[in-house]
């Protein structure tokens, strides 16, 4: 009874003190924009449970200078005109003094007049490249560029003195994106691309392509895409016998990719985000830190394994606590404070922002690692 | 590599997603035959054979036939429930409101599933090992072999049904002609419920026997339905040999496509076939072999 009387005590004291804190400073509204169901939800959902979860920790923690932080989350469902009427409302009348997301390219794009024309900071969480180049004034990116994974893998050939490859890469905006960059950068590697074949994000059956490349000079293959494409393509490279080292992208760095390709994911490599490897980083690792307390919160709340898209919107919330704790409080104050950011170790990477780049990231961001027992070790 | 090995390859890869194909297209078509609406939600059945099957098999840890004979009756009662509740309670439907409703439905069974079983990609268990088989030059898996076999049994099935049993010729009689079938004394919708029945139990067959290949998610019918209608569409939406070959064909000419032309190019063929056989051939490429159907 005793304990019990006690117990309710002290629920209506947090209640009084809670009510009593917030009334002491009205909250700092930041506005999220994530694609929490449609086709990017594999997105979207992460980044949306990230950013709730590091602000609740913040809260909890006391808030920034005193006041609490306040999520407003807008689902824009991966469709551009949507993210359009979330950031509008957003801004007019949630009137947030900052936006974390959108989850993808297509919706940055979109949005980026919008929040120019507001002046109000975004931090979007796609990987185009398109988004900081050339530099928006307002708008910052946390997701790594798809020319830095495409340089790691490359980088890696080169040293292996292999030369010619084989791409095979998704028709959406994802695997052009990436067949763009692997073109593009080829010839600095010195690598030649003896075949370039796509197929569908949502096709069953890769034979026809790989069977293609099985008669092309290729050494290696370098596949492009999203789940479930990649693990049907190892599958179906392991049903033909093809002998040639597969490389993935960044795309497929999670757990799920094992699961879904099961046996044939044994020996594939590819470019991460440090987050998968977390453990396996060594200790002078600047990133070592944020990285495991991610992953110990993410799993502690939801029960699941942190990603680096959910990394993506860490990195986003916490760029912006960076920003207010310098004791920025209107947008442009948050704006001038995001650009002098300066070596922050975050999940994606170490950020350091400058009035000529906003995406702030290095070819470090990526680590190569192989798929060895369904886990990942690191590629030296 | 030979050319020629890697043109059987082709051919292999082609006939083992075109056996697919034919088989879902064959659900279009016997609803088709005995409803004359062509049923969208007929993918929504392959998704729910290879969710359901996933299902049973890792968070209620079935072994692999049971999950299966698990699976199948429930998508079929899906189908069932399907008829009763979206198509038979329209009297006076138009066929345009009938296939519009099959769409509304096909959305509704996407989202319960997307609800139910979220948004992730599920791997399946070959059904005898991944060892690869070898076949003149060109691999093959045994899970294909499943397949042929599995598709060939059932149209078989299909095929004395609909010739030999009362049920599937008052379906035929049904298709012919709906007024002279009910003054025979038919119980017309009793046939159609029978059809949407046959159609999704194939359907979701369709779906288990890919899934350990393709992977299965809540959102793999839309496509794999499109390629289906595709299918029957080539056949001439008979409920026969012409499905069979117009699936075949399909998969065959996609998977040349995709390794002879551009990959790219690979869904636009399927499509710009079925856009000329509705221009040129809308009664489908093998009319005379099929020529029970008015």
């Amino acid at each position: 009874m005793n304990a019990r009387f006690s117990r309710i005590i002290f629920i209506i004291l947090s209640i009084v003190l809670s009510t009593v804190s917030a009334m002491a400073a009205s909250p700092i509204k930041i506005g999220a924009l994530f694609s929490i169901t449609g086709p990017p939800s594999f997105l979207g959902e992460p980044e949306r449970n990230t950013a709730q979860m590091v602000v609740a920790e913040i809260n909890k923690a006391g808030g920034i200078k005193g006041r609490m932080l306040e999520l407003v989350v807008y689902d824009s469902q991966g469709d551009a005109t949507k993210a359009v009427q979330a950031a509008t409302r957003l801004i007019k009348e949630d009137k947030v003094v900052a936006i974390i997301g959108p989850s993808t390219t297509g919706d940055t794009m979109a949005v980026i007049p919008i929040v120019e024309k507001a002046q109000i900071p975004m931090i979007s969480c796609a990987a185009g490249i398109k988004i900081t180049e050339p530099v928006k004034k307002w708008v910052f990116k946390t997701a790594q560029n798809d020319s830095l994974a495409v340089a790691r893998i490359y980088e890696h050939l080169k040293k292996n003195k292999i030369g010619k490859v084989a791409i095979l890469t998704v028709s959406d905006s994802f695997g052009s994106s990436g067949r763009e960059q692997l073109k593009n950068q080829a010839a600095n590697f010195g690598i030649q691309i003896v075949s370039d074949d796509t197929y569908g994000p949502k096709d069953t059956d890769m034979t026809s392509q790989l069977t293609k490349i099985r008669g092309s000079q290729a050494q290696v293959v370098i596949c492009w895409g999203t789940n479930p494409g990649p693990a049907v393509i190892a599958r179906n490279a392991k049903q033909l016998g093809l002998k040639l080292p597969l490389f993935m992208s960044h795309g497929v760095s999670s757990k799920k990719f094992i699961d879904l390709a099961g046996e044939a994911a044994e020996g594939i490599i590819l470019p991460s985000g440090k987050v998968l490897v977390a453990d396996l980083l060594p200790k002078t690792e600047k990133q070592k830190k944020s990285l495991l307390s991610f992953v110990k919160d993410y799993q502690n709340h939801f029960k699941a394994e942190g990603d680096h898209f959910g990394g993506h919107a860490w990195d986003a919330v916490m760029l912006l606590k960076g920003a207010l704790e310098k004791g920025a409080d209107t947008p442009a104050i948050i704006r001038d404070q995001l650009e002098k950011t300066h070596h922050f170790a975050g999940i994606g990477g170490i950020f350091s922002y400058s009035p000529e780049d906003h995406s702030g990231l290095t070819r470090d961001a990526f680590v190569l690692v192989e798929i060895k027992n369904k886990d990942w070790v690191l590629v030296k | 590599m030979q050319f020629s090995e890697q043109l059987i390859q082709y051919l292999l890869s082609g006939l083992s997603t075109g056996a697919i194909y034919a088989l879902i297209g064959f659900g279009f078509a016997i609803i088709y035959n005995t409803t004359s609406i062509i049923n969208f939600a007929q993918g929504e059945f392959v998704m729910l054979g290879g969710m359901l099957s996933v299902y049973f098999l890792s968070k209620l840890n079935f072994p692999l036939p049971l999950a299966i004979l698990a699976a199948i009756p429930l998508a079929t009662a899906g189908g069932a429930i399907f008829e009763r509740l979206a198509i038979r309670p329209l009297k006076r439907a138009t066929h345009l409101n009938l296939v519009i409703i099959t769409i509304g439905g096909s959305i509704l069974i996407r989202g319960l599933a997307m609800l139910i079983w979220g948004k992730d990609t599920h791997a399946m268990p070959t059904f005898s090992g991944d060892e690869p088989l070898n076949l003149a030059g060109a691999t093959i898996l045994p899970q294909h072999l499943w397949i042929f076999g599995i598709t060939l049994l059932l149209i078989i099935g299909n095929k004395l049904f609909f010739n030999y049993s009362i049920a599937g010729k008052a379906m035929r009689a049904c298709a012919c002609n709906r007024k002279a079938a009910s003054l025979v004394g038919i119980d017309v919708r009793r046939m159609v419920l029978y059809s949407f029945i046959i159609s999704s139990a194939m359907g979701s067959m369709a779906g288990i026997i890919i899934a350990p290949l393709t992977m299965t998610s809540y959102d793999v019918g839309i496509m794999l339905g499109l390629k289906g209608f595709c299918a029957a569409i080539i056949g001439g939406m008979s409920s026969g040999f012409g499905t069979v070959i117009g699936g075949l064909l399909l998969g065959v000419l996609e998977s040349l496509g995709a390794g002879l032309i551009s990959s790219g190019y690979k869904d636009a063929i399927a499509f710009i076939i079925l856009l000329l056989i509705l221009f040129i051939r809308p009664q489908g490429l093998f009319k005379k072999v099929e020529t029970e159907r008015v």
